[in-house]
């Protein structure tokens, strides 16, 4: 068993510096690496480029960063819940790339399994094909998108073990598994850190050859950002 | 004329047996609510879920199984969890049979416009544009007119792109019309709503072709 696991956050995140690509799991709120992101606010560094779907809230997630200005540019298919964000937007203190859902997902994918680009009929013809290469395949066209390249991937799993395999829990997956490998250093941090042995092999999502650091996450807050529940009849 | 709730229903009627659907935000998400009950029809959330349920009952949301619009929710039996790159697999890979949208623009070649206004704050495409380039049956739901009473059906689009020539068909408060090769067709009138009122509230091509039936919902 080759061990991944590290005691801290603070082992966990060593190396990080300012002007680094990270990638950072989570859809909304869910399954964001909570405890990796509170590490890089303490941290202090800065000019940081940051691949995640969203931006957080103001006073949760990357939002938390936005607010210390430490992001320099954002690469996120929606940014929509944060005022922060928006005003840094507006003001052009902050670079902003949008791209489709799907595609951010695939240039992790790709960079995890080692295609240097993808083609996607995602965006053809609209401004976010434009200065992108296009070709014909069977008679539909299709956009030439980059993999991704990324100094650290912050991820977050509900359980994992020291071989750094690791388990999600329901849409808590999103991002995360995808962004596991895709850049020079994976950590993912988890609810639930057992030892190798105790998982069993049949279940595991992502093999621990994709996660470099583990470690033990602690006091999860898991905020619900639209809290909607129906009546008992 | 329809509101929400009618052109939910009205599309609710689209769903056949057996499909696979998914729901953007808004009225599309309403359409759950009203597809017949004898029919085995699964919803997908691109966040990564096969086979959503309603909303929890109170006390029971949890913050791990939500909808692409952050809404805490529920699965049905046969329901399934995966990353985001299967779940754009199901879409790209057209496993997705339906998707219904809304928009703020639509032209009469299928061009569709509904993520971005210049000017204003844009939050982003999410889904969308792989929703738009992908799916093989694409229903529009929107209101005919904006808030202006200026016409949402083009000869072509006025607003950034999220996909070309792509929408098959569109359920408005005044009509069903559908994206065909010579622009917009007429297949139907929303209740009370005469030809004469769709015509004028429809700025491209529109073919109408013998007696517009009255739409059942």
């Amino acid at each position: 068993m080759i061990n991944k696991k590290v005691n801290s956050v603070k082992e966990a995140t060593e190396g990080i510096s300012d002007n680094m690509t990270f990638m950072l799991g989570g859809f909304g709120l869910s399954g964001i690496p909570e405890n990796a992101i509170k590490a890089l606010v303490d941290s202090n560094i800065k000019e940081l480029t940051c691949i995640s779907n969203n931006a957080g809230v103001d006073d949760f997630g990357l939002g938390l960063l936005l607010k210390k200005r430490q992001i320099k540019k954002m690469v996120s298919s929606y940014v929509g819940e944060n005022d922060e964000f928006e005003r840094q937007m507006l003001s052009g203190e902050l670079d902003v790339e949008l791209i489709p859902q799907g595609t951010l997902a695939e240039r992790c994918r790709a960079a995890q399994a080692g295609f240097p680009a993808i083609f996607t009929p995602a965006g053809y013809g609209t401004e976010v094909a434009e200065g992108k290469e296009v070709r014909e395949f069977d008679g539909k066209m299709y956009v030439l998108e980059h993999a991704f390249k990324a100094d650290f991937a912050f991820v977050k799993a509900w359980k994992g073990d020291d071989a750094g395999n690791l388990i999600f829990k329901g849409t808590a997956r999103n991002f995360n598994p995808v962004m596991c490998g895709a850049a020079t250093i994976t950590v993912a941090e988890v609810e639930e850190l057992v030892p190798a042995g105790t998982l069993d092999p049949n279940q595991i999502h992502i093999p621990g050859i994709f996660v470099q650091r583990i470690f033990q996450g602690k006091d999860y807050e898991k905020r619900i950002e639209q809290r909607t529940v129906r009546v008992r009849e | 004329m329809l509101d929400k709730i009618g052109i939910a229903k009205r599309i609710a009627k689209e769903v056949q047996d057996g499909y696979y659907v998914n729901l953007g935000i808004g009225i599309p998400t309403l359409v759950a609510n009203y597809v017949r009950d004898d029919i085995e029809v699964e919803f997908q959330s691109e966040n990564g879920v096969l086979g959503m349920g309603p909303f929890p009952f109170e006390g029971e949301e949890d913050a791990d199984i939500i909808n692409a619009g952050k809404q805490t929710i529920t699965t049905l039996p046969g329901a399934s969890f995966f990353d985001s790159a299967m779940s754009f697999s199901m879409i790209r890979g057209q496993h997705v049979h339906l998707t219904i949208l809304g928009a703020m623009e639509v032209a009469e070649n299928g061009d569709i416009a509904n993520w971005k206004i210049p000017g204003k704050m844009v939050k982003g495409m999410g889904g969308a544009m792989d929703l738009v380039a992908s799916a093989e049956n694409i229903i529009v739901a929107m209101m005919h007119t904006n808030r202006a009473g200026e016409s949402k059906l083009l000869k072509r689009c006025s607003l950034p792109l999220t996909g070309v020539g792509c929408v098959k068909k569109i359920v408005t408060n005044l009509a069903v019309i559908e994206v065909t090769d010579k622009g917009f067709k007429l297949l139907e009138r929303a209740p009370g709503v005469s030809v004469e009122e769709i015509v004028k509230a429809t700025e491209g091509q529109l073919t109408i072709d013998g007696d517009i039936p009255e739409m059942t919902i």
